[in-house]
């Protein structure tokens, strides 16, 4: 594990969650253009969360998750213009074509797959995290999922597995209060559920502020640590807050479901701008430096967005192929 | 004679042969290592494979199907039991949605090698959730293959070729099948998955049979000798993908054509094949095609009902004669007063 707290370490975190914020404000950019014809989940405002949970992981660990994916994807190393081209239904996609936003797969880099039924890919991981324990293998599972995911029945399944079998897994709630429209207390009871549930099955819990990426680095460390020493599951949930409309690129503060006062409560609390304020008051980087950082993420996402817009269109013999495996 | 086997003997065969050859495979199920081992086929699997690759497991079958697929996605090749298909269906998300889908929707980068166990049966008061057929519903997912072996030697060698397969595939067992015994080599082998069975050879109509009905479709074609009606039974032994080829070469013979299922008629497997039939050899028909399978509502569970909800033997030569214009010999149903429907027909035992 890298030293906590050390420059590059805060840089490096910094550098994953700038990322995440910057490639999905370039989707939002040009996703008005029409030419990205599927669904987005956009995880703006849940940057902190999902870059310094898969800063605990090692290369050959695994990650699943579900439909707003994009940040684990790239959190976890996956291929950043295998995505855009696969947002963009091009050939040169990381699945071809065949799944868009909601599909995104890069083996290489361990994430194994993500899907959008919500729950669905909680038992998927404890089913990857379960061939490592039997293989006896050095890999830790982490999946991700949102507030509305532990209200389905897989979720308390796996959980109960995962304790049972003594997996080798975290499962990293990312609590962002609504599941599309519905808010929490239609729900849920408790501000504690979550996080009980998990406890109630003998897995260690925690609860902690997702925007806060050095807590939520340390934390999942913790977890991942714990995982990989044979120490069992473990569940994670992190407070934050989408600042996007569900699904798509807009804001929809206006439309009746929750406040533009609440939202700017959150932005306040923006992950990112609160990471850069304690970058400089540490000393540890300067404004120039930062936005040197940005120029270059902004440059990086355009060329995915350039390469992704170029690429070929899948050929129509893929239609009806890889329905079954050779 | 060669060695012979009952069914669920020839189940735990090729499951115990498949996890010698490939380490790999393992098998988990709710009661799996009990002292009943799912009827008999996993018997001594756990003692010899031990508790990691011969596992019980918590009653979550929508999970444990979401595990085995997981554990599928790095290299393992998990089995999956369902004592009864109506509890496979709380499962139905991870198979349909997931298992299915994932090698197609990641553009060919996952695959998903996993078997799925489900049993079915008939008679014995099994009633409303306990007695369906449901092959239909798997069949209908494109990404799923599914299984339905008739004979002890098929159940091994389909299976051993469901394992291999680098597919999610649904293996649908009859109980009424897993005592009934038929020649079963003792050495390792694969029967294809999607070639079908010709059980007997005929001139004069096609009876084509799902698992336990194609016996039913056998015995049935040795009754029809007596009305010189000269039956060809196929066996379908896989569902999903069938073997249309031979279905269509036996119909261009007979240009007759009987379909009986173990399920329900409507929406069926048994539509399925009649549908393609018609559309691909409708000059070759002589007659309209018939389906002998379940009646349009759920299974009762009093035999005094029941009795009358399952087709036998009696129901497809009825269909034919009906097909041929040949008067029947017997009133329907033909049953004695003390005939017991609703378990196996002892009479029926193989080889095959």
């Amino acid at each position: 594990m890298p030293q906590l707290f050390d420059s590059q370490l805060h840089f490096k975190l910094y550098k994953e969650m700038l990322r995440i914020r910057i490639v999905e404000n370039s989707i939002a950019e040009h996703y008005g253009e029409q030419e990205m014809r599927c669904p987005v989940h956009l995880s703006i405002g849940q940057e902190a969360a999902e870059a310094g949970a898969c800063a605990a992981l090692e290369r050959r660990d695994y990650v699943l998750s579900g439909h707003r994916s994009h940040g684990h994807y790239l959190a976890k190393g996956g291929n950043l213009k295998a995505m855009m081209a696969e947002i963009y239904g091009k050939a040169t996609g990381c699945a071809g074509g065949k799944g868009g936003s909601m599909h995104l797969v890069d083996i290489d880099a361990g994430f194994l797959g993500a899907a959008p039924i919500v729950g669905s890919t909680i038992p998927i991981a404890a089913g990857v995290a379960f061939a490592s324990q039997m293989r006896d293998e050095d890999r830790v599972v982490m999946v991700f999922l949102g507030d509305g995911a532990t209200e389905t029945g897989v979720f308390y399944e796996s959980v109960n597995f995962a304790a049972l079998k003594n997996l080798p897994i975290v499962f990293l709630v990312e609590n962002n209060f609504y599941s599309v429209y519905s808010p929490m207390d239609v729900r849920q009871k408790g501000d504690h559920r979550i996080i009980d549930i998990a406890r109630a099955h003998g897995v260690e819990a925690h609860q902690a502020d997702g925007n806060d990426l050095d807590l939520v680095y340390q934390i999942s460390s913790k977890a991942v640590n714990k995982a990989r020493a044979g120490g069992g599951p473990s569940l994670l949930e992190f407070i934050t807050y989408r600042w996007r409309e569900h699904c798509g690129h807009g804001y929809d503060n206006d439309i009746g479901y929750r406040t533009e006062a609440e939202f700017l409560s959150w932005k306040e609390r923006d992950p990112v701008a609160a990471y850069e304020r304690k970058l400089i008051a540490r000393g540890l980087a300067t404004q120039h430096e930062m936005d040197l950082m940005a120029n270059e993420l902004k440059q990086e996402a355009e060329e995915a967005i350039a390469y992704a817009k170029q690429g070929p269109w899948p050929e129509l013999d893929t239609l009806s192929s890889q329905v079954y495996a050779n | 004679m060669n060695r012979q086997l009952k069914f669920f003997e020839a189940i735990r065969e090729a499951t115990d042969q498949a996890m010698e050859r490939d380490p790999a495979v393992y098998i988990v199920g709710l009661g799996v290592p009990d002292p009943k081992g799912i009827f008999g086929t996993t018997l001594g699997l756990q003692e010899k494979y031990g508790t990691t690759r011969v596992q019980d497991m918590p009653l979550s079958e929508n999970a444990m199907t979401g595990v085995a697929l997981g554990s599928a996605l790095v290299g393992m090749r998990p089995i999956i039991t369902h004592q009864r298909v109506d509890f496979a269906l709380v499962a139905m998300e991870q198979m349909v949605n997931q298992a299915a889908k994932w090698h197609y929707m990641f553009g060919g980068k996952a695959k998903v090698p996993m078997v799925v166990r489900m049993i079915i049966g008939r008679g014995w008061g099994q009633g409303p959730q306990h007695s369906q057929s449901l092959q239909a519903w798997f069949a209908h997912i494109p990404g799923l293959k599914v299984v339905m072996p008739t004979t002890a030697h098929d159940a091994k060698g389909l299976l051993a070729a469901a394992i291999e397969d680098n597919n999610p595939v649904v293996f649908i067992e009859h109980r009424w099948l897993h005592n009934i015994s038929d020649e079963v080599p003792e050495e390792y082998y694969t029967v294809p998955l999607g070639s079908a069975r010709v059980m007997r050879e005929g001139n004069d109509v096609t009876i084509v049979g799902t698992s336990y009905m194609a016996l039913e479709a056998v015995r049935a074609a040795e009754r029809l000798r007596a009305d010189d009606v000269s039956a060809e039974v196929i066996d379908l032994r896989t569902i999903r993908p069938w073997d249309v080829e031979t279905v269509l070469g036996s119909v261009r013979k007979t240009g007759r054509l009987v379909v009986t299922d173990t399920a329900s008629a409507a929406f069926g497997v048994s539509a399925e094949i009649v549908a393609t039939v018609l559309e691909c050899e409708f000059a070759s028909m002589k007659t309209a095609p018939v389906r002998i399978a379940l009646p349009d509502h759920p299974c009762p569970t009093s035999p005094a009902l029941s009795n009358h909800y399952y087709p036998r033997a009696d129901h497809i030569v009825r269909g034919v004669q009906r097909m041929m214009g040949i008067e029947p010999t017997t009133d329907m149903p033909a049953m004695t007063p003390h005939q017991k429907l609703d378990v196996p027909d002892p009479s029926f035992k193989g080889p095959f």
